[in-house]
């Protein structure tokens, strides 16, 4: 079998603050195959979106290794980072502050094919012009400024310039937070198409559960840093086991008015990640926290392919 | 009460709000009529620039006064009409009857007062008292809304999204509002937190009997929290009806596109219903009916003007389409 197009071992990634050591990204394992679309969800400060920018060398790591095709990346730099860097690509959540506003639409999916140096000026116009067409930007509005065009236009735009040099990987930060339902699900739909024809592998970051159900063929859910959970999409909305994990299904507001949702309201707030316990970083707000939790924890699999980090799984469920 | 029996709590007719620059006029809001009745909650659904926050802001009257007109219609609150009264008038109403809740509490807080004073100021504005008994009135306030008291003197920077959002709340029924408009209360702020806040502000409502409108743009959050429902869409209603007959026999071809649209929790599916095209310009609405540019069920007749009327459903709601046979057939 091939290797996972990205794996990350025990990642961390700390900052550091006035008051401290900031945990964003602690002792992360995960790994995602061609053409699958990792999703993390998790509350804002949970670390994913930094997750996502550490794996693909945006952000330097702390502690931990990065494989790309089972390549070690962990500490590569100069021309080799470059080269990876051209197989890694990210689409951010806000096409209106990630997009250059005083580059044409034409200029700024050029870009990447320029830097990399692989294509003539002659065919650079042919490739700028096809990646358009993929992602549905009409070829009149090449020469139009990103004031001109509407978020889902937009964030089109972020999409052709993360696929101009044919990643193997892209990071998806919370592509369709900034947009309507409506374009949302035209956005959702373009990123599912683009996966089966290139066969990419997607790491789908976002706040938004029925998003992520959506998208996804395995979920994470990350609670300060650390993944508290980890399996196949369907078993985790099926069966989730970690107490952060049902809290967070249950808090979803459902469409369905026959059948609603009781939402499990958690009590408090996220704690600090600057200098966390060593125990369990959800014992805070856990309603079955124990002795025990005041224990560092460990991630498990439980069931093959369905990881968590709870010690009290098994008495729980 | 024998009044509130024959007219309804607020009825609002024929609304239009336009603003306007030197070069073109955006018809925001396009003679949307609802009524909302004691102690019920309407929900106001809708897109971006569909309008929502304008009838919000218009019933408040705090629309800005350069650049913005209310060219017609009504707001009554129990008969009176809030678009007629003086400003001085306004004020009583303003706070006292109609509060409002914003979307951002990152923005709707003074960053550089006491959350506690900001309280009291609103109470000092609308009760007669002593400032002990203002200050008392902000403290029992958020502790109603889960701070303790002791946080009186902190500053919002002190405080976490959540925390500010219930702030914001306490600020707008610190007076026991009759009607409270809530615009967005939990789009900026995190499932678990929205699950919380929305549960607080339910709660409060049943308890002071407060009628609300909930502008939002989750289906989800109407599903659970509302009685009626109005969909809008470019500044109109397109369909308005019971929260039971919206769900359960959506007829707009509008609102059923956003129900396709939204990842279904329960069915897995390989693709999303994505309405095709986009919202229109609202300083350059589509003739006739706004949405025929993106409907599947659109003829030559519904770009004609004053064509396309509101008509009652079989299950007796109102929808704003004349193709609703071929709709309920489920043709397209």
């Amino acid at each position: 079998m091939a290797a996972p197009v990205i794996e990350v071992q025990s990642l961390k990634k700390y900052f550091t603050t006035p008051y401290g050591m900031l945990h964003a990204v602690d002792d992360v394992t995960l790994k995602i195959e061609k053409g699958k679309t990792l999703g993390v969800v998790g509350e804002s400060g949970c670390g994913k979106s930094t997750l996502g920018r550490t794996i693909i060398h945006l952000l330097d790591r702390t502690d931990g290794k990065i494989f790309l095709h089972g390549e070690d990346i962990s500490d590569i730099k100069g021309r080799e980072l470059k080269k990876a860097r051209e197989k890694m690509q990210i689409i951010f959540q806000d096409p209106y502050s990630s997009i250059d506003p005083r580059k044409t639409v034409e200029q700024t999916v050029r870009e990447p094919l320029r830097v990399s140096g692989r294509y003539k000026k002659s065919e650079m116009e042919e490739v700028t012009s096809e990646l358009m067409n993929l992602v549905g930007i009409d070829n009149r509005l090449r020469l139009s400024y990103p004031h001109e065009l509407d978020g889902g236009r937009r964030q089109r735009v972020g999409i052709a310039r993360a696929l101009a040099l044919n990643p193997d990987f892209v990071v998806c930060d919370e592509p369709v937070s900034a947009l309507d339902v409506s374009i949302q699900a035209q956005v959702l739909n373009l990123l599912k198409r683009l996966q089966q024809q290139r066969g990419l592998a997607y790491m789908f970051v976002t706040h938004n559960l029925s998003v992520v159900r959506h998208i996804s063929d395995d979920i994470c859910v990350m609670y300060l840093g650390q993944v508290v959970e980890l399996c196949p999409s369907k078993e985790l909305f099926r069966n989730p086991l970690h107490p952060y994990t049902k809290a967070l299904l249950s808090a979803i507001p459902s469409v369905d008015i026959h059948n609603p949702n009781v939402p499990e309201i958690l009590e408090g707030e996220l704690t600090s990640p600057v200098n966390p316990k060593p125990g369990c970083r959800f014992a805070a707000r856990c309603k079955y926290a124990t002795e025990a939790c005041q224990q560092p924890q460990v991630q498990r699999e439980i069931t093959p392919g369905h990881f968590i980090r709870c010690c009290r799984v098994e008495e729980l469920n | 009460m024998s009044e509130t029996k024959n007219t309804p709590f607020l009825e609002v007719k024929d609304l239009r709000v336009e603003y306007f620059t030197k070069e073109q006029v955006v018809h925001a809001v396009n003679g949307v009529s609802f009524t909302l009745e004691k102690g019920t909650t309407l929900g106001l659904v809708g897109e971006t620039g569909a309008g929502k926050t304008s009838i919000c802001k218009s019933i408040l009257r705090i629309l800005p006064d350069v650049g913005a007109r209310i060219p017609s219609g009504e707001i009554r609150l129990e008969g009176q009409d809030l678009l007629k009264i003086s400003e001085k008038e306004m004020r009583a109403v303003r706070g006292q009857k109609i509060a409002m809740i914003f979307q951002d509490p990152m923005t709707a807080l003074n960053p550089v007062q006491r959350v506690g004073d900001q309280i009291a100021e609103v109470v000092s504005l609308h009760m007669k008292g002593t400032k002990e008994d203002f200050k008392k009135r902000a403290e029992e306030m958020l502790e109603m809304v889960n701070i303790p008291k002791q946080r009186y003197v902190e500053y919002p920077h002190q405080f976490s999204g959540g925390m500010k959002q219930r702030v914001v709340i306490a600020i707008a029924l610190a007076c026991n509002p009759e009607l409270l408009l809530a615009d967005e209360p939990t789009t900026a702020l995190d499932v678990t937190i929205q699950a919380q806040v929305l549960k607080l502000i339910g709660e409060l409502r049943d308890r002071l009997g407060t009628s609300m409108i909930l502008v939002t743009h989750d289906m989800g959050i109407v599903a659970t929290y509302c009685d009626t429902v109005a969909v809008t869409y470019a500044g109109s209603i397109v369909e308005y009806g019971t929260k039971e007959q919206i769900f359960d026999h959506p007829t707009h071809p509008y609102t059923i596109g956003l129900f396709g649209a939204i990842p279904n929790m329960n069915v897995d599916e390989e693709w999303l219903h994505a309405i095709e095209g986009l919202p229109p310009d609202p300083s350059h609405l589509p003739t006739g009916c706004a949405f025929h540019p993106r409907c599947p069920y659109a003829t030559e007749d519904c770009a004609k003007e004053g064509f396309v009327k509101p008509v009652t459903t079989p299950d007796g709601h109102t929808c704003v389409c004349c193709h609703i046979d071929e709709v309920l057939k489920g043709e397209k």
